[in-house]
């Protein structure tokens, strides 16, 4: 992809439009109170709007198109089990959580169970899932800069995206990423539907340079035109038939200059730094990487529908939808969004608008992915289809309006980056300033600081997968750690200590055990089984199961109180039985005494 | 309060108390002709709308405030009815979400067994389109935001008995 000036252009202006956004409202922003909760007062349609905002990350604006192009139609179920999250969020989780008057996630786990040990743990889970799920967003960041402008090395728009986020975050905590986080869901909404709409009006009118071509034959795609590929990272490829094409680098573990053909009989290997020549109408070859699906469909029909070959594909859909539906509730920066409602029932209507933007926003994606198979297939060949939203403009419609419609989708995509990060960021540093400092608004600011710095780095070391793969990771963590404890806290009186603490050590332990193993694998080239790519189906039922045996044999561990707090927990809000415990701990919020500087304030 | 000339003004100014405009209309109109009758039947529906708000005000008023009250130190001190009752109320909400749950779980979880033993299913099309895209990359989203407004119905009317109990 050619330089693009409209798409820098873009960029800025979102880049612009947050800061200001976030420096106008963080003047505000006076006390600890606000910095962690918003002061209580954010109203549901905005409090949906930036929830929504925070959630749409890099995943969902680019991961679920991409994963469309490679994996078909088993790739809705992304984002069915986004959606499907908030339900069951709002179902078991949402008001009680906010009448807890809790204002971290840890801070929930200590009202409930009253143990410092388990809130310790939790903050140490909440901080890793945090980390976790802010490195996607920030190679996400570095992956459309580089795409944008060609010569800049990836780490800068992920220093670029950090730089920014801390800075907003940092001078107005929650106060000011609120506003930021609802503003930057309508961009995204725009950014995504608009190049939705033109596309598939340009695809119905004729589609495009070179005609319109069919998705149904049972044919891998083929390349529409003449086509140069230049290979980044070592990948795998797979073939249907037998394919004739140029390669300059290295092949199949040999080096090649000129011309070369593969056959289909077994994968073939293309190493870093190659450049592989296509002519128009040959078909491509699909990427086949270990840590990714165990099977990405190969030809157009595989692709078209779903999984009806192998009982292990199924399996792995049903761990998906599990994840995905439990692991929402688990994750910290989406709870501390909740805390900023002013009772349990805004919280719960809150939820049904985030259902109403969630589904809204994701029609778009699967258009996209469906039309990327058709104009940019030699993503397939170096698996980098993260990139297919951003370069399905150009591609479909050349020239100038072309290069304007890549604007708004890179636009879109840098907001989708900032709102999550800095929602990350806001989550993480409020559960460190509070845990490990005294939780002042000093503190806040190091924290931020400190916090910020970790997943950079992180991301310079990393190598870079597949945006949503990681993703499914974090929120099967999430799943198995989180939820039961939540779930379980909420509705459950038994619920002990030490039941809790050993459901989320053999939750996450198997988690993280599968994420190493599948790391591992990756770089050995053994293909893991389907139950380590996507562990939900067994860990969570686990860590339920352990919560709960372990609650029974230690009686001990229940709190005295806990008729006292489920009657917190569940009492309706009018019968005002709330009890803030950010009140509690930092005292009350007073008004900014207000000392004239103000054009229309009375002296 | 300035314009006690008839009692249908009286009326207007009763309801609507803190806008002077509308006690000064009223007079030009008076004044100037017999048209205001015209109006007036107009006015006499109205209060069919205005009466709610009348209503309100009593509502906020002492003796529901002493009932709610004591029904929350009964609720805080922990008695055995207190106990029980929200006992009762946690059972239903949990009762409904977990049947809802259960319900979108099964309606959605039914789909990849359906696409996996039924391939024919998955090859029928509408308007050129394969089934299975309308299916999951459509009509979930209406469905998932369906159940939760119905959700929030039921729990909010489950939390308004609970209150309207706990005042009695």
């Amino acid at each position: 992809m050619e330089l693009n000036p409209w798409a820098l252009a873009g960029i800025a202006l979102v880049a612009a439009a947050t800061y200001y956004l976030g420096h106008r409202s963080s003047r505000s922003a006076t006390s600890t109170h606000d910095f962690l909760v918003a002061r209580r007062t954010v109203r549901s349609r905005r409090n949906a709007a930036a929830i929504s905002g925070e959630y749409l990350s890099a995943a969902s604006f680019l991961g679920v198109a991409g994963i469309v192009l490679k994996d078909g139609a088993d790739a809705t179920w992304y984002p069915i089990g986004f959606t499907a999250g908030y339900l069951a969020l709002m179902l078991f989780v949402a008001a009680p959580l906010r009448r807890s008057g809790a204002y971290t996630l840890p801070d929930f786990v200590e009202a409930r169970l009253g143990s410092i040990g388990l809130r310790r743990f939790a903050t140490a889970f909440a901080v890793f899932i945090g980390i976790l799920y802010m490195v996607p967003q920030l190679q996400g960041a570095g992956l459309t800069l580089s795409e944008i402008l060609p010569g800049v090395p990836a780490w800068m728009g992920a220093a670029a995206v950090t730089v920014l986020v801390s800075a907003n975050v940092m001078f107005g905590g929650m106060r000011a990423i609120t506003v930021v986080q609802a503003f930057q869901y309508w961009l995204k909404l725009f950014a995504i539907a608009v190049p939705t709409f033109v596309l598939c009006m340009v695809f119905f009118a004729g589609g495009g340079p070179h005609g319109v071509r069919g998705l149904g034959e049972p044919a891998p795609p083929v390349f529409p035109h003449d086509t140069t590929v230049s290979v980044k990272a070592n990948v795998t490829v797979k073939v249907t038939t037998e394919t004739y094409f140029y390669a300059y680098g290295e092949i199949d573990d040999g080096p090649a200059r000129g011309a070369a053909h593969w056959s289909p009989a077994v994968p073939h290997k293309v190493s870093q730094g190659t450049t592989l020549n296509f002519a128009a109408g040959t078909p491509v070859p699909v990427v086949s990487n270990v840590p990714a699906t165990t099977d990405v469909p190969a030809t157009n029909d595989d692709w078209l529908h779903p999984a009806s070959g192998k009982v292990t594909d199924l399996l792995q859909i049903y761990s998906l939808i599990f994840a995905l539906f439990l692991g929402t509730m688990g994750l910290p920066h989406v709870l501390v969004r909740f805390y900023t409602n002013p009772d349990g029932k805004a919280a719960r209507r809150t939820t049904v608008h985030v259902l109403l933007l969630l589904g809204l926003f994701y029609l778009f994606p699967t258009m996209l992915g469906a039309l990327a198979r058709m104009y940019v297939p030699q993503l397939l060949v170096t698996g980098n289809t993260d990139a297919a939203v951003l370069m399905l403009p150009s591609a479909l419609l050349p020239g100038w309006p072309g290069q304007i419609l890549g604007a708004v989708v890179a636009a879109g995509a840098f907001a989708a980056f900032l709102s999550s990060s800095s929602g990350l960021l806001v989550s993480v540093a409020g559960v460190v300033s509070t845990d490990l400092l005294p939780g002042r608004i000093r503190d806040f600011r190091v924290a931020t600081a400190i916090v910020a710095v970790c997943p950079l780095g992180l991301t310079l070391l990393l190598r870079t997968e597949d945006i949503s793969i990681s993703i499914g990771m974090t929120f099967a963590l999430a799943a198995s750690t989180f939820s039961p404890l939540l779930l379980l806290g909420i509705w459950w009186r038994k619920l002990s200590w030490p039941g809790a603490l050993s459901g989320m050590i053999v939750g996450g332990g198997m988690v993280l055990a599968a994420l190493a193993f599948n790391i591992v694998c990756g770089y050995t080239g053994v293909v893991p089984p389907w139950w380590t790519v996507q562990p939900a189906l067994i860990s969570v039922p686990s860590a339920f199961l352990v919560t709960y045996l372990v609650s029974r044999l230690t009686r001990y561990g229940r709190p005295e109180l806990v008729n006292d707090i489920m009657l917190r927990l569940h009492a309706p809000d009018p019968l005002g039985l709330m009890h803030d415990r950010a009140v509690a701990r930092f005292g009350q919020v007073e008004d900014k005494p207000r000392n004239g500087r103000g054009r229309h304030r009375k002296p | 309060m300035t314009s006690p000339e008839d009692p249908y003004h009286r009326l207007e100014n009763g309801v609507r108390k803190p806008d002077p405009t509308l006690g000064s209309r009223p007079e030009d109109q008076a004044v100037v002709e017999p048209v205001p009758p015209a109006p007036e039947p107009l006015r006499a529906g109205e209060p069919a709308h205005v009466r709610p708000k009348r209503e309100r005000v009593v509502l906020a008023d002492s003796r529901q405030a002493t009932g709610r009250m004591r029904g929350r130190v009964e609720l805080e001190e922990q008695t055995s009815w207190g106990k029980l009752l929200v006992r009762d109320l946690v059972k239903v909400q949990l009762r409904t979400a977990v049947l809802l749950a259960v319900f979108v779980l099964v309606v959605l979880g039914v789909l990849p067994v359906l696409f996996y033993l039924l391939p024919a299913v998955s090859r029928c099309t509408v308007i050129g389109i394969p089934i299975p895209w309308i299916v999951l990359g459509l009509l979930p989203f209406p469905f998932l935001f369906a159940i939760g407004i119905w959700y929030n119905r039921l729990a909010e009317r489950h939390e308004r008995d609970f209150v309207d109990m706990i005042e009695n």
